[in-house]
This record gives structure tokens, sequence and C-alpha cells, in this order.
């Protein structure tokens, strides 16, 4: 805090100054998010009392900017942490502040940062607050961009961990190339090409007493971007060096590869993608042997569709950055109005399939000491890690009335993505009906079910479960939603006896231009939540829930 | 230390007291053919804008957006506002941008934010979130989330700021 402060204080007079002088005060923004919790015990869903009674986290960020100028604070508060989130998320700080000017097509940057190259693959610094993730490097970053169509990124920093920071000390620099934009005979070109190659590398100390471990690690990668019309094709390779096997192994010298790609054509009214990944040894931190969601430098996204309807989310997949070979295919069809199909209003379909298994052989590294090279492509035989086919049809009925449906096919590792669990087999059926009853009065309804397949083959987990929602909305201002999630009762992996249980909950909210309110009361399952393709495991609860966020 | 933080906040706002409008910042964007535009070249002669912030996975987002895609013709023709929706998916999702917004049939000019510098620079805490902004590029104003329903609103702001 205080190494930084003088700083702030002469751009701040500095600022000031200069205000005075041509009467451009600047502005400032801010936001600000709390979320409040309260646990009762419920035995029956395993859900513990806290002996805080309640739980809260909070944070608001505030930024002042003048012309080029910009600074900004983040003020953190976990009194105490929300259960789920990590406990060293504890008590206030304000982990996040920076300051950036640009001048010239240089771009400066002092403080924190969050910075990405090409796909993240090598690094990728960001943060997603309700997962309660951040990895913000803090350090100094330079953006310049010496010629129209090129762009340099280059940084020094060390990575945060909750209020603390990483060991390491990360390095990189990346350089991006508009060809079009660089070279004026390519200027009216109907082919559009960037290229980029990014390197990121890692010095930390090393004081094991056993093995010489390398001090200095690092990674590359090349991308490259086409498009020519209706078609666009974007690709990337990294490779990463001597890591000892991340937090696997610390006597395993392997190195990491990833190639992804996806190639899409899209034209009013239909789109198609495909994408491909293969992923081996690829997890890359900013500190040896960290783990879970802790100091991560590669991101590399799942290849599997997002989904957000509840049951359809209720088995994720996220990337295995050990080692994994990827597909997806999805059409996205609008189908006419006034056509036999489409009826008077049209209608949209999706149908998705991605496929997820485990390399030729297992990933580079084989055992602790041992090494091996699995094949580039293998499909028939390897261990399956997730396949999912879906479809989904949009349509409007009426003047008033929405309607969605869709049905998921789903296989899912639980032993390669939580540790245990099996292999299990779902379909889910979902349907979600969206009636007006008055231009700014909307309920909204929806029905699911997921069903796991009894076949012996597969095991069973939870077994089956459905859901029911409706919410009615009057905007501009209030909502009102009633969920109830229900499980049959089941016998789990570890052969504990679960009874048949109902996870109701109440919410309403209130909003008011960027100011949200919302209050909620019930319990809620224990789960894997998602957001971006990163997952965190939540406990079950039963208690009130508060939130309040606000934007100005 | 707290001391400090409230001598900074005290003067941010006697600095800002006497600011006028707040700008929209000026950041990078990438378009859909991946060249980059900065958001000081947003313009629509004259007329208002509507920055709309949406992802490939927020089902509010794409309800908001197919909602008012369907009255899209008659705003243009009532108010000559522009919506320019900004997707913040990542590199998970962004090669999905370009089919999604032609298979529902968007007439909107479409920008991605995938390192999220626009969002954070505006405080957005959830999509979607929406700003009207006027040519000079200052925000006349903001509303997050979406009901249905809102779009009335939203247009009813429109058609008011444009007197």
């Amino acid at each position: 805090m205080q190494r930084w402060l003088p700083f702030v204080a002469i751009l701040f007079s500095i600022n000031i100054s200069k205000a005075q002088q041509n009467g451009n005060y600047g502005s400032i923004s801010g936001d600000f998010n709390l979320n409040v919790q309260s646990y009762t015990e419920d035995l029956k869903i395993n859900a513990e009392a806290v002996d805080e009674y309640i739980l809260m986290n909070g944070y608001s960020n505030l930024r002042y900017t003048k012309d080029n100028f910009l600074i900004g604070i983040r003020y953190e508060s976990y009194l105490n942490a929300i259960e789920g989130f990590d406990s060293r998320y504890n008590g206030n700080g304000i982990p996040y502040r920076f300051a950036q000017y640009s001048i010239n097509g240089l771009d400066i940057t002092v403080g924190n940062f969050y910075e990405q190259f090409g796909n993240g693959i090598i690094f990728r610094s960001y943060e997603e607050k309700s997962l309660g993730i951040d990895n913000v490097m803090d350090g100094i970053r330079l953006k310049y961009s010496p010629t129209s169509g090129l762009t340099i990124k280059s940084f020094f920093g060390k990575q945060r961990l909750y209020f603390e920071q990483g060991e390491g000390i990360i390095r990189g620099i990346d350089a991006e190339l508009n060809l079009n934009e660089s070279f004026t005979q390519l200027k009216n070109s109907k082919t559009n090409v960037l290229l980029g190659s990014g390197f990121v590398s890692r010095f930390q100390e090393s004081n094991n007493p056993i093995f010489n471990l390398p001090k200095n690690v690092a990674a590359y990668s090349f991308r490259s971007t086409i498009n020519r019309g209706k078609i666009s094709f974007n690709s990337e390779y990294a490779y990463k060096y001597n890591d000892p096997a991340g937090g696997v192994t610390e006597n395993n010298y392997a190195p990491g590869t990833a190639l992804m790609s996806n190639l899409s054509y899209s034209e009013r009214g239909l789109g198609i993608i495909l994408e491909a990944h293969r992923v081996d040894n690829m997890d890359f931190r900013s500190q040896r042997g960290a783990t879970l969601n802790d100091l991560t430098l590669s991101y590399i996204p799942a290849i599997t569709k997002q989904h957000t309807y509840t049951l359809a989310a209720f088995y994720p997949f996220s990337t295995q950055p050990m080692g994994e070979l990827g597909f997806l295919g999805e059409i996205n069809y609008n189908i006419k109005k006034k056509s036999t199909l489409g009826g008077k209003y049209g209608a949209l379909i999706t149908v998705n399939y991605s496929r997820v298994n485990a390399l030729n052989g297992g990933n580079s590294i084989l055992t602790e000491t041992e090494s091996h090279t699995p094949m580039f492509f293998s499909v028939i035989g390897e261990d399956l890690f997730f396949r999912d086919f879906n479809i989904e049809l949009k349509k409007k009925l009426n003047r008033k009335a929405k309607l969605t449906t869709s049905f998921i096919d789903m296989i899912y590792n639980k032993d390669v993505v939580q540790g245990k669990g099996g292999d299990i087999h779902s379909r889910i059926g979902i349907i979600e009906l969206n009636y007006k009853l008055k231009p700014k009065h909307t309920i909204r309804t929806e029905l699911q079910y997921l069903s796991v397949d009894k076949n012996k083959k597969y095991d069973q987990d939870s077994g089956d479960w459905m859901m029911a929602l409706v919410e009615y909305t009057f905007a501009p201002h209030w909502f009102f939603a009633i969920v109830d999630q229900y499980n049959g009762g089941y016998i789990d992996y570890d052969q504990i006896e679960h009874e048949a249980v109902h996870y109701l909950n109440l919410s309403c909210g209130y909003s008011s231009g960027t100011n949200r309110f919302e209050l909620g009361y019930g319990k809620k399952r224990e789960g894997i939540f998602c957001v971006g393709g990163v997952c965190k495991n939540v406990p079950s609860s039963n208690g009130f829930t508060f939130s309040v966020t606000s934007s100005f | 230390m707290k001391k400090l933080i409230l001598i900074l906040i005290a003067s941010i706002s006697i600095m800002t007291s006497d600011a006028q409008s707040k700008s929209f910042p000026k950041i990078d964007l990438k378009t859909l053919d991946n060249t980059i535009i900065n958001t000081s070249s947003f313009n629509n002669e004259g007329n208002l804008m509507v920055i709309s912030f949406w992802a490939t996975w927020c089902k509010p987002c794409i309800k908001e957006l197919s909602t008012i895609a369907e009255e899209y013709e008659d705003w243009q023709d009532e108010t000559g506002v522009k919506i320019i929706a900004v997707s913040i998916d990542d590199s998970r999702n962004m090669s999905k941008v370009k089919p999604k917004v032609n298979a529902e049939l968007w007439d909107y000019e479409v920008y991605c934010d995938p390192n999220g510098d626009l969002k954070r620079a505006l405080g957005i805490n959830t999509v979607p979130h929406t700003f009207i902004i006027n040519d000079k590029l200052e925000i006349l104003w903001q509303h997050s989330g979406y009901k249905d329903g809102d779009e009335i609103e939203l247009y009813e702001k429109i058609v008011k700021l444009s007197k």
C-alpha cells in the first residue's frame, strides 16, 4: 500500500493542476457488489450451520479517468467468506490498484492488470468473482502499437493468490500483426489475416533438497486467424518447456503442448462451427505445485457447450489440462418465417455435439519419472471423458407466448472430472414457456427432468432429478420466483443412503437503473458451479441470501 | 491507510463534482473480422446509440437482443437509434459469436471484448447491461439486467433523450 501511494499522489497532483488549467475534471465511475448468506443446519441435505450465523462477500471498484489517464482500486471484504469460497479470502484489503496512461500508441500500466495472449493458452490473467477466481498480475505492463496493424505487449509481474502473491516472477511478450492493416497492397484483399506469437517465462527460486529444479521455465505459442467472407478459421499452437509437471510430480520434465483450432461458416440465418483441440501436460502456473484454481497462467477453454439450464448444467465438463482430445460441432439454423416448419414467426434450431477423450495411452507424464509420447490422434478405444449431444428449438408461438424446448444426451466421466463417481449417462428434457400477461407483466415457467441411465454399464450417481420454476416479472422493477428441485432419494457411490428431498427456493428482486437487490430463502443442493468453463464445488446449504449490486 | 483512502476518495469527488456527463471510456475492441476498433470511433450521425453487453451463454441477454430485434426497424425509423452489441465472450465462445448473430438475424453492429477491458472500465458486474450514449460519447442512461418488458422502458428513454 505505502509503496504505491506516493506515486498516485504525484499523478493526482499533476492531474489536478492540469485540470485547473483547462476546466476538464475527468470522470469517476465505480461499482459495488455485496452477497450475504445465512446458514442453518439441515441434516437431510447435509447442510451445516456456521459459527458466524451469516457470512458476507463484498467488493467495490472505483475508477477515475481523464483523457488518456486512468487509475483504479478495488476494495474487497470477506467477513467471513461465503461457503464454497477459499478460506484464504479472509478479512479486508485492497488487492487491486493500478494507474494507466496512453500516449501516441504507447500504453503504460503500473500496478495490477488483467491480460491475455491470444486465446489464453500460455497466459491469461482474469477474474471471475462469482467463483472466487482472481489471478490478476501485479507489476508493469507496456503495450505499444508502432504502426497500424501491429501491437506488442510485454509485462513483468507476480500473480495474485488470495490476499498474497505467488512466488514466481512472470515475464511475457506478445506480438500481433494484422497483415491487411500493415501492408497497403493487402488493404482491399477479401481475405483478412491476423498472426500472433507470445512467450511467457517464470522464474522461481529452487531450494529442493533432492532435485535440482530449473529456476526458469517457459512456454511459447503461435496463432493465426483468417477470415474470408463467410468463413473464419482460427488456430493456436503452444509449447511448454521443462516445467516439472505443475502440481503432479517434481521429477518429470516432459514438455507440454496444446493445439486448438476452430472453423466457422455463417450467413444470415445460418451458423456452423467446427472445433478441435488436443492438450497434453499443459498445466502452467506461476508457482510450482500450485493446485485447483490457484495461480493459473494457462487457460484452455473447455470445448464443450456451456449449458445454462440448471439440470443441463448438472454435470459440467471442465478441460483436463493434463491431457485430452476434444471435438465440437454446432449448427444454428433459423427456419424462415411463413414456411411450413417456421410458422408465422419462424424458429431457431440449434444442434450441438461434443466429445472429449483421453490421449492415447495417457498423457506425457506416465509416472513420477517416466515420460511417454502419446499418439497425436486417437479416438476409438480411448477413455471417454465426456460426450454431449443436444438439440434446442426456440419458437415464438404468438404475440404473447415464446417456447424453448431442449433435449440433451450426455455421458460424464465423474472419475476424471471430480476424482470419483464413475461414468454417468444422463438424458435431460427441458421446456420453457414465456407468457406475456400484459406489456410489462410476464410469467415464465421452466420444467426440467434429468434421468440417469439405469443400465449396469453406467453409474447412477444421485439418480433422477426434476425441477420446476415459476417466475413472475413486472418490468422495470420487480421479479418473484419459486423453484423446486426434487430428488427421489438414492444410494451414493460410497453406499450411503440419501432420502428423497425437495430443494425449495423462493426469491424476489427489485431493480432500478443500475441498482439491484435480491432476497432469497431456501435449500441449495451441493454441486459444481461453473462460469465460463471454470468450476468450483459449492456445498449444500439452507438459509437466506441477500445481494446488492450497483454501478455508477 | 484508511485515512489515505478517504483522502483519495475525497479528492476524487472534489475533482469530479464539477464534471459534466460521464464519458464513455476509450477502449480497443475486436470486430467480428478480428480487426481492432476503438470505442472512440462509435458514432451515429447525431443520433443516440444503445450499447448492450451480452454473451453467447447469457439467456436474458439473448432474450433482450432478440426482443429488440423484432422492433429494431421501427425504433430506427422513429428515433434513428443504433444498437451496438458488445460480446464479453472469452476465447471459449468468441468463435461462436458471429454464427450466433447471423442465426438470430440480428442487424446490430457487434464487437467483442474478450479480455473484459471495456466491461471493467464501465464497472459492469453482470450481463446484460445496457447504456444509452450520444454522439459525443456521453453516457446518458444505463441499466443492468433484463426482464421481459424492460425494452419498453429502454425505448421510452430513447424517445425522451432523442428530443
